[in-house]
């Protein structure tokens, strides 16, 4: 509970609209897509990066936890306020603030959608290539401070290779700027990157300074279907091996088809075992020369089926087998937990079969599909909650998943984050030097531990 | 009944709906009312989480719940796009049931359930309404507490409403119009806002029916659909509503149960089975054969082979097209645009955010006009940029908000049904005989 003269301070400084202690209003700001949840005190909807910076020195001199929030669509709870305190919504402010088409960079709020920004410079013949699978509702703030991916981070990279600057609100309530909007720059430390993934712990971010690219003129989509999940990863590191790089390589196993198949009846082979979801873009007249080419070089891989699509309708229609998969998913059992480890690209039929071994000695479906192109693999252990024992060995047997990930020099997150989630397995893959240099910076940084506490690394 | 067993009698039965969400945020990009207030108490996701807590027992069918509950304009928008199909809209009614037994209905449902359950009640509103409109509406300011409550279900005092027709479409025309043997015949569900705000509606579909050799069937005692009590959560009025309904729409052999309010098709689509026939077992099977029967005009002329040349010709216009949500959401999106398209003289002129609700909502305008008129703003922006003379939709309910909408933005686009634009030559035709 907070103190009511600390209420009435936010409230002096956001607006008495924007400050609640409602319990209703506690409950929908406490939860985010783990299903964990955690009351808040008050939630908080700043207008400014002014009233962000008044919200933390406040927070900062009464020792109140600050937690960052936008759309709350993160899969490591790392938007939850766990322990209590404020949630800092910084959703008001979502304006896209310039977009300037002779530097290519646009500057905005933490608060756009991820979608509504990409097509918006579109409008102008640009590109935010960034495209993690929530982003008609994610915003670009989480964005940044999970370092999202998606299946065009193959040949694009993730959120922050598009971050040149920031804004910053330290937790001590300081506003500084990083970066900026130069290419180049080797004036001090990247505290740009710093903040790229750092979970809302290193400062509240209120302005992003992104990278733009043109529009490609052009893109071709493949669906293809192979009897072998090694035909597949095969496939992969045949069409990169071949210097061409596709715009997105997903992938989806035999498990993943059979959840889609089932359910919706999209009438996929027998014999095919996995699927590869290719798509190139560019110039129009080169895309479709690297399409002939990769039909050429996948032929004699085990390749059952291969459909192209002439035009967008199609291209869509072929999406729509790996959109399916999540609902699909469902049907194997009522509870996911849905991880994402990474494997360098060769390595992937590898870890699969690890996994399938994993499967069978916990006898829990596990069910995998993702970014082949980059080793990003997602690993979804299905089990129902409501029966007794199995969440703790789903916790066992993802333990086990992420070693298999580490043992073949991977990770075990590429896109989702360590939050709340992946805490208990951090130690894992960061030795306690690495551990003590990254608490160092925290610690420096934001003394009184007010900002994001408790997320990345375990108390204590 | 103590509140804990009135949470539990009503929400229970969502239970399992209720944990279909896995709280991913999908809603949060397609909720007209999240978008309007940018809280997420008003998205899907957020309504879900209370009301598990509700069954929980941790918070209270009070103000702050009612609040919450009351930013729901019931599209099915966050439904379409969940990818666990959380039926939000049906939970939304739940709870909406649940507070109204708790706090009572609002003066306004009371009066809308009275109002919907008695037919002869409307008809001497829409008299009332018809004579004394011009006189209060518009020129009453709004301090004044002179405002007359219009007694149409969906209709709230602020805005400005349709003219009301001097003879309602329901007792136009005999119960059966005999088409030509072997053809389709259909029962034509009128709906209200039809009967007595836009009867042209009916006039449309009953020639464009005509026209392909259908036999119509009007049951004369046909009832509100239920759908502004199931917004205020007055069910059990749904209920008896749904019961009378029955009995007409059973009356007689049909091949088809026809809608031309995209609203009114929605509640025995989908409503009447999944609400009412899941709590009134005895009463299941009858509502979902109906449920089974009933399709849109637009999608059943569009099935059925309508030719737009022979009833639609006519000068030439350009049209822009609005999708009702309760059209949108049932997959009824290419049939009304493919038959304006292939009207002589009609060039379609698609708006930007088609797709996007209009912002009515049910009785969502009354409760919350501001926002139902800060929802529309966009849409009728869009509508205005197209430069199109006139807008085209499937819903009478859809009809009288874009109409309140453009004259606020100061726009002579005409408003019109798309069954408007497809029968323009018949509807001449007949107008010409007279």
């Amino acid at each position: 509970m907070l103190d009511t003269r600390i209420i009435q301070h936010l409230r002096e400084i956001v607006g008495a609209d924007y400050v609640s202690t409602e319990k209703q209003d506690l409950i929908c700001y406490g939860y985010d897509a783990t299903q964990m949840e955690f009351l808040p005190d008050a939630v908080v909807h700043p207008g400014s990066t002014e009233e962000v910076a008044r919200v933390l020195k406040l927070a900062n001199s009464e020792k109140i936890p600050v937690f960052p929030r936008g759309a709350g669509s993160g899969f490591t709870g790392g938007a939850l306020p766990k322990g209590g305190g404020i949630v800092l919504v910084v959703t008001r402010l979502n304006r896209i603030l310039r977009i300037d088409t002779e530097n290519l960079i646009a500057e905005v709020e933490p608060g756009v959608v991820t979608e509504q920004f990409q097509i918006e410079v579109e409008k102008l013949g640009l590109f935010y290539p960034p495209d993690p699978a929530s982003l008609k509702f994610s915003t670009l703030g989480g964005n940044v401070a999970e370092n999202a991916g998606g299946p065009r981070c193959v040949k694009y990279g993730v959120t922050r290779d598009f971050v040149m600057g920031l804004e910053v609100v330290l937790p001590t309530g300081e506003i500084i700027r990083t970066g900026g909007e130069t290419y180049k720059g080797v004036v001090g430390y990247d505290m740009t990157r710093l903040r790229c993934g750092a979970e809302g712990t290193l400062g509240a971010i209120t302005k992003i300074i992104f990278k733009l690219l043109p529009l490609p003129e052009a893109k071709k989509t493949m669906l293809t279907i192979f009897d072998s999940i090694d035909g597949a990863a095969k496939a992969v590191s045949t069409i990169i091996g071949n210097k061409i790089i596709p715009t997105t390589l997903e992938f989806m196993d035999y498990a993943t088809l059979q959840c889609v198949e089932k359910r919706f009846n999209l009438g996929i082979p027998e014999n095919g075992r996995a699927v590869l979801l290719i798509e190139v873009d560019g110039d129009r007249d080169l895309i479709e020369k690297q399409a002939a080419r990769i039909q050429e070089l996948i032929g004699p891989l085990g390749l059952v089926q291969c459909k192209v699509a002439r035009d967008a309708a199609e291209s869509e229609a072929l999406w729509k087998v790996r959109r399916l998969v999540s609902p699909s998913l469902r049907d194997v059992n009522p509870d996911k937990f849905n991880e994402d480890i990474v494997v360098p690209r060769s390595k992937v039929p590898e870890v699969i079969r690890v996994i399938e071994k994993i499967q069978q000695r916990y006898d829990i479906p596990i069910v995998n599909f993702g970014h082949a192109g980059d080793g990003n693999i997602h690993v979804n252990v299905m089990i129902d909650k409501a029966v007794p024992g199995q969440e703790e060995l789903a916790h066992q047997a993802i333990a086990e998943v992420f070693q298999a990930a580490l043992d073949l020099n991977g990770t075990m997150s590429g896109e989702h984050g360590v939050g709340l989630a992946k805490q208990p397995f951090i130690h894992l893959e960061l030795k306690p030097a690495q551990v003590a240099a990254m608490q160092a910076i925290k610690a420096a940084l934001d003394p009184n531990n007010i900002l994001n506490p408790g997320k990345m690394f375990p108390l204590g | 009944m103590s509140e804990k067993d009135l949470k539990a009698d009503a929400l229970e039965r969502v239970e399992q709906e209720l944990k279909k969400c896995v709280k991913c945020g999908a809603c949060r990009a397609n909720c007209p009312a999240f978008a309007a207030f940018g809280k997420e108490p008003a998205v899907a996701r957020g309504k879900i989480a209370l009301c598990q807590h509700l069954l929980k027992g941790d918070i209270e069918l009070d103000d702050a719940t009612y609040n919450a509950m009351s930013k729901c304009l019931l599209c099915g928008s966050c439904v379409e796009k969940c990818p666990n199909s959380v039926p939000t809209d049906e939970i939304v009614m739940v709870a909406r049931e649940a507070l109204a037994k708790r706090r009572g209905l609002t003066t306004f449902h009371t009066a809308v359930g009275q109002v919907i359950k008695n037919r002869s009640l409307m008809k001497f509103g829409a008299a009332a309404g018809r004579i004394l409109g011009p006189l209060f509406f518009q020129k009453v300011p709004a301090t004044s507490g002179l405002r007359l409550r219009f007694p149409l279900p969906f209709v709230g005092g602020k805005r400005h409403i349709p003219a009301i027709a001097k003879v309602p479409f329901l007792e136009r025309h005999p119960e059966v119009i005999q088409g030509a043997p072997g053809k389709p015949r259909i029962v034509f569900f009128v709906g209200c806002m039809t009967n007595f705000c836009y009867p042209q509606v009916g006039e449309a579909a009953l020639a464009l029916f005509r026209h392909l050799g259908c036999t119509v069937i009007i049951p004369k005692n046909q009832q509100c659909c239920g759908l502004p009590g199931m917004s205020g959560g007055d069910l059990d009025t749904v209920r008896e509503l749904a019961e009378k309904n029955l009995i007409e729409l059973e009356r007689y052999e049909a091949d088809y149960i026809m809608s031309a309010c995209a609203t009114c098709g929605g509640a025995l689509h989908k409503f009447y089975p999944n609400l009412i026939g899941k709590r009134h077992p005895e009463l299941a099977a009858r509502l979902k054969a109906i449920a089974d029967k009933t399709v849109d005009a637009s999608e059943l002329l569009h099935r059925l082979g309508l030719n737009p040349e022979e009833t639609g010709a006519g000068r030439d216009v350009t049209v822009t097209y609005h999708d009702p949500c309760h059209l949108r959401t049932r997959g009824i999106t290419s049939q009304p645009r493919a038959l304006m398209k292939g009207t002589p003289g009609v060039v379609i002129a698609e708006m930007e955010g088609a797709d996007k609700c209009c912002g009515l909502g049910g009785t969502f305008n009354v409760y919350h006009y501001e926002s139902s008129m800060q929802i529309n703003a966009a849409k009728s922006n869009a509508i205005i940029r197209t430069g199109a003379e006139t807008v085209a939709t499937g819903c009478p309910g859809c009809m009288m908000q874009l109409s309140d909408g453009l004259k606020q933005h100061g726009s002579s686009v005409k408003v019109i049904h798309t069954l408007e634009v497809l029968a323009r030559k018949l509807l001449q035709e007949k107008s010409r005989k007279k």
